[in-house]
């Protein structure tokens, strides 16, 4: 079954110079599982690809139900040198809630997880 | 019942609400108000502002919240902990100092100015000992901006902030001390926790994590079911209730909008993050995975289980340099077409720019309404009523930008038709003041207390 992760996740993005950093939340907690099993770091690289001119790191935060991304080279320099309209990385949030993951469907329905329309 | 200490919120960078730091002290009962003023280049901008008059190079904000808060702080009922000091604390004791003074409230106020973070007169000093300053993004050493540099500090840690409160400060003023420091010091000092108590320092500064960026833990840029986020015009900056064993709980007053859950501060804990497992400070290695977070009542989240790790034997130095100039303009193109007349103003522009022999190091354009944020994630749109054409420069060569901003509105009357929104006229050349994140040996650096009084 699709899935969008704007349907089960929420998020949060920030900078740090050249770096957007996007932490992934599931909505909940017993969805974790899923997020962190198909919103893989090569996953969000192909996503992001060409929007970014480096390498993407996952971290993991069972913790939290969250993930965290790192998008080197997403913010054309970063802070005052950047050129783009988010130019401190604010909605690479957003961006990366478009992408929409393929769970099984008994996964899915056991989980009661949202399709996508 | 174990003692509680109330670290409130009130800015979360130099030009957040000014109503904030009075509602979070007339709002009902904290301990401590935190404000939090200085962003990573806020440091070059007040060293552009000392450089024009010895007297300035704080955050002068600072001066009408004091102004809104004097009563019950010079009465002793809430101490201040601000970063406003910014390149020159001890300016911005004096204007407080005097802030006092004119308000004719009882003598006394003790302000606690914290220095020793500004390296900027030591710089050549500590290049020449063979402190290379090399960039942490691309390792290249300081030398080659040596002759730019504006401003260079070093973030400094709780230590100097628990010792103004030591000295009975009533008003605590640093530059550029960490932003979780202003909320872990006074914990540190009321509790008396040992400056090798890794766990219950870590356990402040990630209390200080998630108050350092004001409301936007207690229901602003909250994405989780925004809409139902309640009367965030009244929206109630984020409080710190914190026991001696490290746990807290965050909150904030009764009767305020907004609103405090586990997944309004989930999202402020995962802001800006990098390997969440080392969170360095100059006080301690927090873990973030080790965060356990629970709903506590109405807008409140317990937050406890934080472990922590010795820190490194170095600091990070804040660098500020010139890197050149740039500019932005915009222009609006409407239905119908909006997207190919916007596509060709962008190709006629650029073909100028080539024919003037205009170089750059980089030419950015975007669509604003269609690509900007999102690029070719947001898809192909259907015929949009408009379109932002936005186009900005960047290089060394001044001029060149200037001759940049004189390309734009030309293409009103010789470019593509529809095309509106240059009432703003044209666009203005920027001095580009870049940062330079370094590191540094921390015995190098040593910091002092003065207290006015």
């Amino acid at each position: 079954m699709k899935v969008r992760l704007v349907d089960i996740a929420h998020a949060r993005s920030g900078d740090k110079g050249d770096t957007a950093n996007v932490g992934l939340i599931a909505v909940e907690p017993r969805w974790y599982p899923i997020i962190d099993r198909y919103v893989t770091r090569s996953r969000v690289a192909d996503h992001f690809a060409g929007m970014i001119s480096g390498d993407v790191v996952r971290f993991e935060l069972p913790n939290l139900f969250a993930l965290n991304f790192l998008l080197h080279g997403a913010l054309d320099g970063g802070g005052t040198l950047s050129l783009k309209t988010d130019a401190q990385g604010k909605v690479f949030s957003t961006a990366l809630l478009r992408m929409t993951i393929d769970v099984p469907d008994d996964d899915a329905r056991r989980l009661a997880l949202p399709a996508a329309p | 019942m174990s003692r509680i200490v109330r670290v409130g919120a009130g800015q979360g960078f130099w030009g957040d609400w000014l109503e904030a730091p009075r509602r979070q002290v007339e709002g009902g009962p904290i301990d401590y108000l935190m404000l939090d003023y200085l962003a990573e280049v806020t440091m070059s901008i007040l060293q552009k502002q000392k450089e024009r008059d010895p007297a300035m190079g704080y955050a002068r904000d600072f001066v009408g919240a004091m102004e809104s808060v004097l009563g019950p702080v010079s009465a002793g009922k809430v101490r201040v902990i601000a970063n406003a000091g910014g390149v020159n604390p001890p300016a911005c004791a004096q204007a407080i100092k005097a802030l006092a003074g004119r308000s004719g409230s009882r003598a006394g106020l003790r302000i606690g100015v914290v220095t020793g973070d500004d390296l900027l007169p030591r710089i050549d000093a500590l290049v020449d000992a063979g402190h290379a300053l090399a960039n942490m993004d691309t390792g290249d050493p300081l030398e080659t901006v040596r002759d730019r540099v504006l401003s260079a500090n070093a973030y400094i840690g709780s230590e100097p902030i628990v010792d103004a409160l030591r000295q009975g400060a009533q008003v605590v003023i640093t530059g550029r001390s960490t932003d979780t420091a202003l909320t872990m010091a006074p914990l540190r000092f009321e509790f008396g926790w040992a400056a090798d108590d890794w766990n219950r320092l870590a356990a402040g500064i990630i209390a200080g994590h998630i108050i350092e960026c004001g409301a936007q833990c207690s229901g602003g840029n909250c994405l989780y079911d925004w809409q139902s986020i309640p009367d965030l015009a009244n929206v109630g900056y984020p409080i710190v209730e914190a026991a001696e064993d490290g746990s807290f709980a965050i909150t904030k007053h009764a009767g305020t909008g907004g609103r405090v859950s586990v997944r309004t501060v989930t999202e402020q804990l995962v802001y800006e993050m990098g390997d969440p497992h080392s969170y360095i400070t100059p006080d301690v290695i927090a873990d973030f995975t080790s965060i356990r977070l629970a709903e506590d009542g109405p807008d409140r989240v317990r937050v406890f289980g934080i472990t922590g790790a010795p820190p490194t034997d170095k600091l990070k130095v804040s660098i500020a340099y010139r890197a050149g100039f740039k500019a932005v303009g915009t222009l609006v193109y409407s239905w119908p077409d909006a997207v190919e007349k916007a596509e060709l103003a962008d190709r006629i522009l650029r073909e100028r720019l080539d024919r003037l022999d205009l170089r750059f190091d980089k030419i950015h354009t975007e669509f604003v309404g269609v690509s900007a944020t999102h690029g070719r994630l947001a898809g192909q749109m259907a015929d949009v009523p408009e379109v932002q054409f936005r186009i900005g420069v960047r290089g060394e060569d001044r001029a060149a930008v200037e001759r940049f901003t004189r390309e734009i509105a030309p293409l009103v009357l010789n470019g593509p038709p529809s095309v509106t929104g240059f009432a703003g006229g044209r666009p203005k050349v920027e001095e580009i003041v870049a940062y330079w994140p370094a590191l540094i040996d921390k015995r190098v650096v040593t910091t002092a207390v003065e207290i006015v009084a």
